[in-house]
C-alpha cells in the first residue's frame, strides 16, 4: 500500500541549523492498516507526513503509494489519494466559504465549470447529519462561524468525502477540548472502519496510541525506533512503552504533553 | 443650478462610475477573492484602452472589445506566470508588468502617446445610430457600460459558484488548506488573474471609446481609485452572496464618482482625484486596524497596566 525506502531529509544542510529530520527511514504499510505514531518533539513525525504528502521532496530514497512511485509527484496531485488533517482546526477549511461550498470542493467530481447539484446537496446533508452536530441545518453558513471542534469534524468529513487511499492524521484532536476530542476521535474510528481506510495517526496520547489501530510506531531522531504489532502489541501498557523508549534511546521520553495525558 | 444640469453631472458620474466599476470588479476577483493585490492594473487598463482604440481605428468597432479583453488576459497571464512559476513576489510581479506595459502601450499606439477617435466608429457611435429615434436616444454612454457591468456581474455570480470558482476563492481564503488539497494553486491563481485582467482591459477599452481618445496616462492611479471604490462598496455590502457583493462594489464605484463630482462642484481642483482616492484607501484599510488597537490604546492612555507590572 505505502512503502518508504531509505527516505532521508535534512533541513538547512551545511549550516549551523542543519537538522536531519528523517534518517534513511524505511516503512511499509499494508492495505487497511491503522497505525498510530508516537515520539518526542522533533522526532520527525510530522516531517514523515510531509514527505508522504509531498510537501517537500526527500533528499534520498523513494515513496510508493498504491503501487505507484510518487517520490516526485507534486503535493496537489498526491492529495487526490491522500486525506490529511492537521492539529490546527482552522487549517482544513475555508472560513469565508459556506459549509456546502467547502464540501463541494472536497467532493471534487464534475467538470471545472459545473455547479453543486441538488443530489450533491442531499448527499452533503446526509453526511453532515452523521456528525450529529446540527451542521446539516447550517449548510449555507460560512465555516468561519463554526467552533474549532465543529471545524475539525467538518475537515474530517471533507478529507474522507472521496475515500482516500491513505489518511494522515497529525494530532488532529490535540487542540480540541477533551469532550470534543473524544467525539472527533470516535468519528475518526468509525469513518476509518467503514471505509476500510489505511491510516497513519500521530498522537501524543500514549494510551490511545495503544488502544487505537493495529500497529504502533515509536519514532526518535528521524528513525522508527519501535514497530509494535500483533502479539507484541496486545496487552502493552503506557508504562511498558515508556520503559521500552528509555531502553532504546538511553534517555527518558521528554515530551511533557505526552506524559501528562 | 438647473435640474437638467444636475442630471447632466449625475449622468457623467454614473457613466464614469460604471465604466471604471469593471476594473473594480476585476479587483473584486483578484483582491477580494484571490487575495492578490494586482499592481499591473494601471498598465492593463491602458493596454485595454490602446488595443481597443487601435482595433476600432482600423475599422473593427465590435472586434475592439474582445481584442481589449484578450490583451488583458495576456497581461494577466504574464503577471501570473511571474508570481507562480518564477518565484517573483506577487506585488513585484505586478509592478514589473506595469512598467513593461508602458512601452508596450506606446508601441501599440504606433510610437505615439495619444490617439484620437473623434471620427472613429466605435461601439458607442454604433449604438448612438441605433438609438437615434427612440426614447433612449443619447443614452448610449450610459447603456453600454451598464450592459457590460450587468454581464460581468452575471458572469461572476455564475463563475464563482462553479467548482473552478470555488477553488479560486479557497486559494485566496485559506492558502494552507489549498496547499494540502488537490487544488493546484498555480492553476487557480493563473485563471483568476487572467479573468480579472480581461475585465480591466474591457474597462479601459470602454473608457477610451466613450471619451473618444486615449493617452498613455489614461490608466495611471486606476488601481488606487478602483481599490477605494471596492472598499467603499464592501463597507455597504460586504456580506452575502457573490452577486450581492459584486453589485455592492459597483455601487461603491458610482458613489466614489458622485462624491468626486460634488467635490469638483465645490471647487475642489480636478487634480485632487488621486490624492482623494489614496486617502480613501488609507482610511478604509487603516480604520479597521485602528479599531482593533483601540482597547489597548485606551488602557495605555488611562494609565492602567502599570500597576499590573
Amino acid at each position: 500500500m505505502l512503502t518508504l525506502k531509505n527516505v532521508s531529509k535534512t533541513f538547512n544542510p551545511g549550516t549551523v541549523n542543519e537538522k536531519t529530520a528523517l534518517d534513511r527511514l524505511d516503512l511499509h504499510l499494508d492495505k487497511g492498516d491503522f497505525v498510530t505514531i508516537i515520539g518526542a518533539n522533533g522526532a520527525g513525525k510530522s516531517t514523515l507526513f510531509n514527505a508522504i504528502a509531498g510537501s517537500f521532496f526527500p533528499d534520498t530514497g523513494s515513496i510508493t503509494l498504491d503501487g505507484r512511485n510518487v517520490t516526485f509527484q507534486p503535493e496537489y496531485k498526491r492529495a487526490r489519494t491522500i486525506g490529511r488533517l492537521f492539529q490546527d482546526p482552522m487549517r482544513g477549511s475555508a472560513p469565508g466559504m459556506t459549509i456546502e461550498e467547502n464540501l463541494a470542493l472536497a467532493a471534487g467530481g464534475g467538470g471545472w465549470l459545473s455547479h453543486i447539484s441538488k443530489a450533491e446537496k442531499t448527499a452533503f446533508r446526509d453526511r453532515l447529519a452523521l456528525l450529529d452536530m446540527g451542521l446539516e441545518d447550517r449548510m449555507r453558513q460560512p465555516v468561519g462561524l463554526l467552533s474549532g471542534g465543529q471545524r475539525q469534524a467538518l475537515t474530517l468529513l471533507m478529507a474522507t468525502m472521496v475515500p482516500p487511499k491513505l489518511l494522515l492524521l497529525d494530532e488532529h484532536t490535540a487542540a480540541l477540548d477533551p469532550g470534543t476530542a473524544e467525539k472527533v476521535l470516535s468519528l475518526t474510528q468509525s469513518i476509518v472502519r467503514e471505509g476500510r481506510l489505511t491510516c497513519l495517526m500521530i498522537t501524543h496520547n500514549m494510551s490511545s496510541a495503544l488502544a487505537l489501530g493495529n500497529r504502533t510506531l515509536m519514532m526518535d531522531s528521524g528513525h522508527i525506533l519501535l514497530d509494535l504489532k500483533g502479539d507484541a502489541r496486545t496487552g502493552l501498557t503506557v508504562d511498558d512503552l515508556l520503559r521500552m523508549f528509555k531502553e532504546n534511546v538511553g534517555k527518558a521520553l521528554d515530551n511533557d504533553r505526552m506524559l501528562l495525558s | 443650478m438647473s435640474l437638467s444640469a444636475i442630471w447632466g453631472l449625475a449622468q457623467t458620474a454614473l457613466e464614469l462610475g460604471l465604466t471604471c466599476s469593471l476594473t473594480v470588479l476585476a479587483l473584486f476577483l483578484s483582491y477580494s477573492m484571490l487575495n492578490v493585490c494586482d499592481l499591473s492594473t494601471d498598465g492593463c487598463f491602458t493596454l485595454g484602452a490602446t488595443v481597443g482604440a487601435v482595433v476600432a481605428i482600423a475599422g473593427h468597432p465590435y472586434l475592439s472589445i474582445p481584442a481589449a479583453m484578450g490583451a488583458g488576459v495576456l497581461s494577466g497571464l504574464v503577471t501570473a506566470v511571474l508570481q507562480t512559476r518564477m518565484g517573483i513576489d506577487s506585488l513585484l510581479a505586478g509592478i514589473i508588468v506595469n512598467t513593461g506595459l508602458y512601452s508596450v502601450n506606446i508601441a501599440v499606439m504606433g510610437g505615439s502617446s495619444l490617439l484620437n477617435m473623434n471620427r472613429t466608429d466605435t461601439v458607442f457611435t454604433a449604438l448612438k445610430a441605433l438609438l437615434a429615434d427612440t426614447p433612449l436616444a443619447g443614452l448610449q454612454d450610459l447603456i453600454i457600460p451598464l450592459a457590460a457591468v450587468a454581464l460581468v456581474i452575471a458572469f461572476l455570480a455564475l463563475f464563482l459558484r462553479t467548482r473552478l470558482g470555488l477553488a479560486i476563492r479557497a486559494t485566496g481564503n485559506n492558502p494552507d488548506m489549498v496547499r494540502s488539497s488537490s487544488i493546484n494553486p498555480v492553476f487557480t491563481t493563473t485563471v483568476g488573474l487572467c479573468v480579472a485582467n480581461a475585465f480591466t482591459g474591457l474597462s479601459g477599452c470602454l473608457l477610451a471609446q466613450g471619451q473618444k481618445s486615449v493617452d498613455i496616462n489614461i490608466g495611471s492611479g486606476m488601481v488606487t481609485i478602483a481599490l477605494a471604490s471596492l472598499l467603499i462598496g464592501q463597507t455597504f455590502l460586504g456580506k452575502g452572496s457573490v452577486a450581492k457583493r459584486a453589485a455592492g462594489v459597483v455601487a461603491g464605484s458610482i458613489i466614489f464618482r458622485l462624491v468626486y463630482t460634488i467635490a469638483l462642484r465645490l471647487k475642489m481642483p480636478a487634480f485632487m482625484l488621486k490624492l482623494v482616492s489614496s486617502v480613501i484607501v488609507i482610511i478604509a484599510i487603516a480604520g479597521p486596524y485602528f479599531k482593533t488597537q483601540l482597547p489597548m490604546l485606551r488602557r495605555r492612555l488611562a494609565g492602567s497596566g502599570k500597576e499590573d507590572g
